[in-house]
């Protein structure tokens, strides 16, 4: 298969998954108990007005299909909705709150990488005591839930040693990264320590191979070998993961910018939940799973780039 | 055919509690000294939160304001919370939602999960194939968010949390049951149970059933851990068990307020017992799993 006709099959795909993920976001309003309008309203009851103004908006006058539909539209013209309890565009505040979930994320998976293949890799090449110890501490780092490991870090270095601010995303520059410090390790012990335990298993795998046996016997620089035998091999499952991984921190940021109190799209969704804003729930909620999904396909797509040996659309 | 006599009582007697031995034997052996080690500790967390109301040393509601966040003392030995409640006695209790709620949600996906994969499995064609789909579409929605959308539409509650989370957690078990019980399927012996007569759910039940029971039971001790955090990560965000019902996740919330104010007891203590938790569980299902693949 032509690498077109891959992308093509592979874009397909995932548009049938966003449409169907799509449908299931726009019909959560009818599942909820009540009328949609009076679950919108909620207890605020609601003016004439916003009653129009929601009919509108989700074109309750229409059937179903119909509705789907021009909700579809709306959102592929960039139209999230209206937010009742910010009386804001939806679009205005996901894009106002976006950039802070994307540092974060970012940070989280840059410490990832560096710090899951590195102990991994140490792990595995070291044995012995070192390979105990880190194994031993990636078994504890991938029992702590993100929201420990917040309160934990906020206790001893925001509150205890004063190194580091409690709460909030900083004003740009230096400022934020120092601010969403924290935030981004508490998000990455969890991950960090299953890349590594991953990292290990591959890099111990492939160091038993022939052909680094070869190389070890033709008398190559052990770190030579390390680098263009070993690690080059073991880059498959190792990105997979990383890309998974990184796909399930969209979701996991959700909690640790409640933690922090960061100005994120995770503590715009919790909030919203709590205030029954439903237009933000909905919007955030899309948002986050075509993330997820788009993480997931380039992944698939990276793979062929790093074994030439896969075969296009071969892989499940 | 002859009534049973005493004699043959006895043996059945015998090879009963020969069976018992043999179990706990092969349990033993399939868990290791960690692994056991690790089961031995839930095992007393469990049955200390059963048996909370008989454990716990304090009313875990009762707030005593005029000691409120003591410290740890010989009264309350891991010190008492804001509201002057004893932490210790709300750990008890605590542990019990935190081990029941996942459980539910776990329970609930590994039989959805475990019927879907072996209908899968054994229709094969359109019916494989659907079923596939659906749980590719399932794997597109991180698991957490699940648990958020069912709490969004009907308001939060643990209940709302489970139902959602369940939800999440039925494709990772139908997944790898699936790929087990196909290669079941295609095994002489279920051939032959084919052509003896016997029917397909009677195949699916009998034969294939007991024989993917390793990597169910597996799957689900290792969803267990995971979905302990979702959980417990759900509560701290204020969306699932409400207070002022004791739960660990909550705990971890409530002490982060006195943490802000240098009493960190609360929020260790719960913080460290969920990790134990999830440790435990996490090594148990490690081994379960690498035995169930060794058993192939």
């Amino acid at each position: 298969m032509s690498f077109g006709a891959y992308l093509a099959r592979r874009t397909g795909g995932l548009l049938l998954v966003l449409l169907v993920t799509s449908f299931i976001v726009f019909g959560l309003l009818y599942l909820a108990p009540g009328s949609p309008l009076a679950f919108i309203l909620g207890p605020r009851g609601g003016t004439t007005e916003q009653i129009a103004a929601v009919t509108a908006q989700y074109h309750l006058n229409d059937p179903f299909f119909v509705r789907y539909v021009a909700w579809l539209g709306d959102l592929l013209r960039g139209d999230l909705g209206y937010s009742i309890v910010y009386r804001q565009d939806v679009s205005a505040l996901i894009s106002g709150r976006i950039g802070t979930t994307l540092a974060l994320v970012a940070m989280a998976a840059l410490l990832i990488a560096v710090v899951g293949i590195a102990a991994g890799t140490f792990a595995a090449l070291r044995g012995g005591w070192s390979d105990q110890l880190t194994s031993t501490l990636a078994a504890i780092g991938l029992s702590t839930p993100s929201f420990v490991i917040g309160v934990a870090l906020i206790s001893v270095f925001a509150v205890g040693l004063g190194w580091f601010p409690t709460f909030g995303s900083g004003g740009g520059g230096m400022d934020t990264l120092v601010h969403l410090a924290l935030p981004a390790v508490a998000l990455s012990v969890a991950s960090a320590a299953y890349l590594a335990r991953i990292t290990r298993a591959s890099v111990l795998e492939e160091r038993g191979r022939e052909h680094v046996q070869t190389a070890t016997v033709r008398g190559l620089a052990p770190g030579y070998i390390v680098r263009h035998h070993v690690l080059r091999n073991s880059l498959v499952p190792i990105v997979t993961v990383l890309g998974l991984t990184i796909a399930t921190l969209i979701a996991g940021a959700v909690v640790v910018e409640n933690v922090f109190a960061l100005d994120g799209l995770g503590s715009l969704l919790v909030r919203a939940i709590l205030q029954r804003d439903f237009a933000v729930v909905q919007a955030v909620i899309l948002v986050l799973v075509v993330a997820f999904v788009l993480v997931n396909a380039v992944v698939d797509v990276l793979y062929t780039f790093i074994d030439p040996r896969i075969v296009l659309g071969s892989r499940k | 055919m002859t009534t049973p006599s005493t004699t043959s009582l006895a043996v059945a007697r015998a090879v009963g509690s020969r069976r018992t031995a043999g179990l706990l034997r092969t349990t033993g052996g399939r868990l290791g000294v960690i692994g056991c080690i690790a089961a031995g500790l839930l095992l007393v967390i469990a049955l200390a939160a059963a048996f909370a109301p008989v454990v716990a040393p304090y009313d875990p509601d009762f707030p005593d304001l005029l000691a409120s966040l003591s410290g740890p003392t010989i009264a309350h030995p891991l010190g008492t919370d804001a509201l002057g409640r004893d932490i210790l006695s709300r750990l008890i209790w605590g542990a019990r939602i935190t081990l029941a709620g996942p459980g539910l949600v776990i329970l609930i996906a590994t039989v959805v999960g475990t019927l879907l994969a072996l209908l899968a499995a054994w229709r094969g064609g359109r019916i494989d194939t659907a079923i596939s789909w659906l749980l590719d579409v399932l794997f597109a929605v991180p698991g957490i968010v699940f648990g958020l959308i069912a709490v969004a539409i009907w308001g939060p509650s643990l209940i709302t949390v489970v139902c959602g989370l369940a939800i999440a957690y039925v494709p990772y078990v139908a997944r790898v049951v699936r790929g087990a019980a196909l290669r079941e399927r295609n095994m002489p012996y279920v051939a032959a149970a084919w052509l003896q007569g016997q029917s397909g759910p009677g195949i699916t039940f009998t034969q294939i059933l007991p024989n993917v029971q390793p990597i169910v039971v597996a799957q689900a001790v290792s969803s267990l851990g995971f979905a302990v955090i979702d959980l417990a990560a759900v509560s701290f965000l204020g969306l699932g068990v409400q207070p002022p019902t004791a739960d660990l996740g909550l705990m971890v919330k409530s002490g982060f307020d006195s943490v802000l104010r240098g009493q960190p007891t609360e929020a260790i203590a719960a913080g460290s017992l969920i990790v134990l938790i999830v440790w435990c569980v996490t090594v148990i299902g490690d081994r379960l799993t690498s035995s169930a693949r060794s058993m192939r």
